[in-house]
C-alpha cells in the first residue's frame, strides 16, 4: 500500500540524530567554519555514542552505510522492508540539518567505512570495521572519469606496492585508514582497478597538504602521496582477479550505496535553510498559504513554495532509492536520480534562501550563507550533477558508456 | 481595462498600436485576397471552415443539456461513506495488488481507446461517439462509490483515483478529462452528499447509462482563487438563487448534472448540485489551447433557482476546501500521466533520429534532457502519491498537495516544452502528439475543479 510517510518505527532514531545535530553540531557550526583545519574535538564524545548505538543495532545516525544482510524483516512492515538503508538516510538527513561538514568529520563514519561495509569479507571486516576509513579515488589528472586511475598496485611477494597521488580525500589526515583505488595492471583498463586499505603510519604513505575550500570547511580535504607504499595482500577489498567481463562493477557498487547518502545530506541541509528562511520571512510579514494559488501570494511566498516543492521531490526520491536497497531491488537509476535532483536543488534552495533573507542571509550573523557555501560540494562529490545525468540518461535510453559518452 | 497614458506603447514603437495607417490597410486587404486564393491551392479550405465553425459555436449559446429526471431511489438511514484504508506505517511505494490490477486495466484502455482517438478528438473538440459509455463500463465512475450504493468501492482511496487518472492521461489528457469528468461528480457525492442526495443522484452513476456530469469550480478571471468564487448564491424562501459564470467546464454542453461552487451570502463558499435543465442555465462552448477533446465550455448561471436540498457538504467551507485540494491532486495525476507519455515517446525518437552520423541521443545536450525529464517526472509522481496517500489516511494534506501541484505545474510544463524541443520541427507538427501534450500540460497550473480523486 502506498504510504510515503517517515516510518514511525524510526522515530527514536531520528530524534536522537536530531538532538545530536541540534545540541552538538549547531553550536559549533560557525566555530569550525572559521577555524578551518582544526580538529573538532567535540565530535569524539558523539562518535563514541554513535558506536554504541550502531553496536546495539539501532544504527543510522552516521554515514557508515549498510553491510548487506541485516535489513529488517518484511513481515513487520506489511510486505515491504524498511531497513538499515532507509534508517541511515533518515539519520543522515537529521545530522546534516545540523552540519554537513561536521558529519563528514565524524570519526568512523567516513565513506571508506561505507566501502568496507559494502565489499569487505568477514576477516577484513573484523580488522577494519572499527577503524575510521577515508576514501581516496580522485587524482590530479582525473575527476569524474574514475576508470582513469593512475595509481598503481604492483604485487611483490605477500604485498602490493602502491605508487601515486590522490586528491580530495575527505578526512584523509584524521582517519585511521584510507581505502585507495589503484590499478593492478594499467593495460587492462577498468577491470584492473581494485580498492586497498592503507593504514595510517604505513611507510611511504604521506599527507602532502590540506585544501582551503569554499564550504564544508570543518571537514578536512587532504592530498595524499603513496611512494613505494607496501600493504599486505589481505588489504585488497574484494577479489584480486582481473575479470574483464565484470569490469568495474565491484568498485562502482560502492556508489549505489553512497549516492543516496549524499542526496540525504543535501535534503537535510536544504531543510535547515528552508526552516530559517520561513522564520525570517514570517518575521517580515510573509507567510505561505498552501491553499491559495502561488501567483496570488507575495512573490517571496511563491518562491518559497517552489523551493519547498523541489525539496519534497528530492527527499522522496532519496527515500525511495534507500527503500529499494532495503528491498533488494537494483537502485542504480533511482540513486542517481536522487543525487541529481538533491544536488541541484540544494544549491538552488540555499542560494535563493540567502537572497530572500537579504543581508540577514548574506552576513555571517546567520548560518544561511555558510549553508549556501556548504551546499555546492553536494552537487559535485560522489559523482557530479553531469555524471548523474549521464547515468540516468544511459539507463533510460538503453545506451552503453561507449555510445553515450 | 482602460488605457493609461503611455501604457499602449509599452511593447511597441510610439504611435503604432491602436491605429491602422495607410500601410496597414493595404496589408490587410492584400492578406484577404491572397488568403482566399491560397486556400484552395494548398487545400486549407476545410481546416479554415472548421475554425469558422468553432468560433460560431463559441458564439452560440444553448440551454443546458436536457437531463433525465433524477429520482430518489431507496434512501439509506445515513449517507454511505467509504472507510479509511489502514497503513502499517511502513514507507512503501508499491500500490496494492488491487490497485495494480486497476491501473493495468486502465492502461490498456488508454492505450487502445484514448491514444488512437486523441488527435481526431482534439481537432473535433469532442470525444468519439460511445467513448464515455465505454469508460463508464470500465467502472471509472463506480470505484469511488460505496458498495451500499451500488458502487465498487470498499475503501476510500485517493491513491486509486490518482493511479486511474495517471494511466488515463498516459493515453491522452483531453480524453482522460472527458472520461473522468462524471466521476468527479460521483466522487463528490460519495464524499459529501447526504443520504437524500446520494439516493437521488448516485444510482445513475452506477447504472447502465451514466450521465455526463461536471465539477465546475473554475471561473473566467486572472488570479482566480477557487476558495473565493464570484458566482453568488443568495438565499430564497425555498432554497437558493445562483448567478455567475463558470469556465472550462468539461462536457459542458452535454452534462446533465453540475457540482458548482458559489459564494453563499452570509456563510462563505459552498458547493451546489445543479441539474442542467434548470431555468437560467446557458452553456456555450469554450474551446481552448488544449484539453479540447473534453468539449470544455462556459456555464452561465442567471438567476438559477435551486431547492434547499441542493447544498452539497453543508454551509461550512470544509467540503469546498477539500474539493479544491483533491481536484488539484487529480490534475497532478493527469500531469504525471501526460509527462510519462512524453518520456515514452521521446526515448525511441531520439534513439532512432540521426544527425551527424549517429543517433541524437548520443549527444549529452539531448540525453541530459531525457535524464531530467525522467528525474523530475519521478519526483512529481512521488509527491502526488504522498499527498494522495495522506488524504486517504485522513492526515492533513494541504501542504503536500500544494507541493505536488507546484512540482507538476512547473516541471510538467517544462517536460511538455522539452518534448517538443527534442523532436525539433517535427515536434511542432501534428504528425506527432508532443505538440498536443505541450498544449495540454499548460492547463495543469491554472485549472481548478473538473476532476477529483
Amino acid at each position: 500500500m502506498i504510504n510515503l510517510e517517515v516510518p514511525k518505527k524510526f522515530g527514536a532514531l531520528i530524534n536522537q540524530a536530531h538532538q545530536a545535530a541540534s545540541e552538538v553540531f549547531r553550536p559549533i557550526s560557525r566555530k569550525y567554519d572559521n577555524a578551518e583545519h582544526s580538529y573538532p574535538t567535540e565530535l569524539d564524545m558523539l562518535a563514541a555514542l554513535i558506536d554504541g548505538l550502531n553496536s546495539s543495532g539501532e544504527g543510522g545516525a552516521g554515514a557508515a552505510g549498510e553491510r548487506n544482510g541485516n535489513a529488517a524483516k518484511a513481515s513487520e512492515d506489511g510486505g515491504t522492508r524498511n531497513g538499515a538503508n532507509l534508517a541511515t538516510v533518515l539519520g543522515t538527513i537529521e545530522m546534516c540539518w545540523g552540519d554537513v561538514a561536521l558529519l563528514l568529520s565524524m570519526p568512523r563514519q567516513g565513506l571508506g567505512n561505507a566501502a568496507i561495509a559494502a565489499v569487505a569479507d568477514d576477516e577484513q571486516l573484523a580488522r577494519f570495521g572499527k577503524q575510521w576509513a577515508a576514501m581516496a579515488i580522485t587524482e590530479p589528472s582525473f575527476g569524474s572519469d574514475s576508470a582513469a586511475v593512475g595509481t598503481t598496485a604492483t604485487p611483490d611477494g605477500d604485498e602490493y606496492v602502491l605508487n601515486g597521488e590522490k586528491i580530495f580525500v575527505t578526512a584523509g589526515e584524521r582517519a585511521d585508514a584510507v581505502v585507495v583505488w589503484a590499478s593492478l595492471d594499467r593495460s587492462k583498463g577498468r577491470a584492473a582497478i581494485k580498492s586497498f586499505v592503507v593504514e595510517k603510519g604505513t611507510p611511504g604513505f604521506e599527507v602532502v597538504r590540506l585544501e582551503h575550500k569554499l564550504g564544508i570547511r570543518a571537514s578536512d580535504t587532504a592530498v595524499l602521496r603513496f611512494d613505494n607504499c607496501r600493504v599486505p595482500k589481505e588489504n585488497l577489498l574484494g577479489t584480486p582477479e582481473i575479470d574483464v567481463k565484470r569490469g568495474f562493477a565491484g568498485v562502482m557498487q560502492t556508489f549505489d550505496n553512497t549516492r543516496p547518502l549524499v542526496a540525504a545530506m543535501a535534503v537535510g541541509l536544504a531543510r535547515a535553510a528552508l526552516e530559517d528562511t520561513e522564520r525570517i520571512l514570517a518575521e517580515a510579514g510573509v507567510e505561505v498559504d498552501y491553499d491559495k494559488p502561488a501567483n496570488s501570494q507575495h512573490a517571496a511566498a511563491a518562491t518559497y513554495l517552489e523551493l519547498e516543492a523541489d525539496w519534497e521531490a528530492a527527499r522522496l526520491l532519496t527515500m525511495k532509492a534507500a527503500w529499494m536497497a532495503d528491498n533488494r531491488e537494483p537502485n542504480s537509476l533511482e540513486a542517481s536520480m536522487a543525487k541529481a535532483k538533491a544536488g541541484r536543488s540544494v544549491t538552488d534552495i540555499t542560494l535563493r534562501c540567502v537572497e530572500l533573507a537579504g543581508t540577514l542571509g548574506y552576513s555571517e550573523s546567520s548560518l544561511l550563507e555558510k549553508w549556501a557555501r556548504d551546499a555546492k560540494i553536494l552537487d559535485i562529490f560522489e559523482g557530479t550533477q553531469q555524471i548523474q545525468q549521464l547515468i540516468v540518461a544511459r539507463r533510460l535510453l538503453g545506451k552503453s558508456s561507449a555510445e553515450l559518452k | 481595462m482602460t488605457n493609461k497614458p503611455g501604457m499602449t506603447n509599452k511593447h511597441g514603437p510610439a504611435g503604432v498600436r491602436g491605429k491602422r495607417d495607410a500601410m496597414g490597410f493595404g496589408v490587410a486587404a492584400l492578406n484577404r485576397v491572397a488568403g482566399s486564393r491560397l486556400l484552395d491551392r494548398v487545400g486549407l479550405r476545410k481546416p479554415l471552415e472548421r475554425v469558422v465553425f468553432n468560433s460560431a459555436r463559441t458564439g452560440f449559446q444553448a440551454a443546458g443539456a436536457t437531463a433525465r429526471t433524477f429520482k430518489k431511489a431507496q434512501r439509506l438511514g445515513k449517507p454511505a461513506r467509504l472507510t479509511k484504508p489502514s497503513s502499517t506505517g511502513a514507507f512503501d511505494v508499491t500500490p496494492t495488488e488491487e490497485q495494480q490490477m486497476i491501473a493495468e486495466t486502465v492502461r490498456e484502455f488508454a492505450g487502445e481507446q484514448l491514444r488512437p482517438a486523441a488527435a481526431e478528438a482534439d481537432t473535433n473538440a469532442a470525444p468519439p461517439d460511445g467513448l464515455l459509455a465505454r469508460a463508464a463500463e470500465l467502472g471509472v465512475t463506480t470505484v469511488g462509490v460505496p458498495e451500499e450504493l451500488g458502487g465498487l468501492g470498499t475503501e476510500r482511496s485517493a491513491v486509486s483515483g490518482v493511479l486511474v487518472a495517471e494511466e488515463m492521461a498516459r493515453g491522452d489528457m483531453g480524453l482522460a478529462l472527458a472520461c473522468l469528468a462524471p466521476s468527479a461528480v460521483s466522487t463528490a457525492l460519495s464524499l459529501w452528499g447526504n443520504a437524500d442526495q446520494q439516493a437521488t443522484y448516485l444510482p445513475a452513476f452506477v447504472g447502465e447509462n451514466v450521465p455526463a456530469a461536471a465539477l465546475a469550480l473554475q471561473e473566467p478571471r486572472a488570479l482566480f482563487d477557487p476558495r473565493q468564487p464570484h458566482v453568488r448564491a443568495r438565499r430564497t424562501p425555498d432554497g437558493y438563487r445562483l448567478d455567475g459564470v463558470k469556465s472550462m467546464v468539461p462536457l459542458a454542453t452535454r452534462a446533465e448534472l453540475f457540482v458548482v461552487s458559489a459564494e453563499l451570502e452570509g456563510s462563505g463558499p459552498a458547493l451546489f448540485l445543479v441539474e442542467a435543465n434548470n431555468q437560467g442555465i446557458t452553456v456555450e462552448s469554450e474551446p481552448a489551447m488544449g484539453l479540447r477533446a473534453a468539449s470544455t465550455g462556459r456555464v452561465h448561471l442567471d438567476g438559477v433557482r435551486l431547492s434547499g436540498a441542493a447544498l452539497l457538504g453543508g454551509t461550512g467551507s470544509e467540503a469546498l476546501t477539500d474539493c479544491v485540494r483533491l481536484s488539484r491532486l487529480a490534475w497532478c495525476a493527469l500531469a504525471v500521466g501526460t509527462a510519462q507519455a512524453v518520456l515514452d515517446y521521446v526515448i525511441p525518437y531520439v534513439n532512432e533520429r540521426e544527425a551527424f552520423g549517429e543517433p541524437i541521443s548520443h549527444r549529452q545536450a539531448v540525453a541530459f534532457k531525457v535524464a531530467d525529464i525522467g528525474t523530475e517526472l519521478e519526483g512529481m509522481r512521488l509527491a502526488t502519491y504522498r499527498a494522495a496517500s495522506r488524504a486517504e489516511q485522513g492526515l492533513p494534506f494541504a501542504r503536500e498537495t500544494a507541493l505536488a501541484r507546484k512540482l507538476c505545474a512547473d516541471h510538467g510544463m517544462a517536460i511538455g516544452n522539452d518534448g517538443v524541443q527534442l523532436l525539433g520541427g517535427h515536434g511542432f507538427t501534428k504528425e506527432h502528439p508532443v505538440e498536443r501534450w505541450y498544449r495540454d500540460l499548460r492547463a495543469v497550473s491554472l485549472m481548478e475543479g473538473a476532476v477529483l480523486v
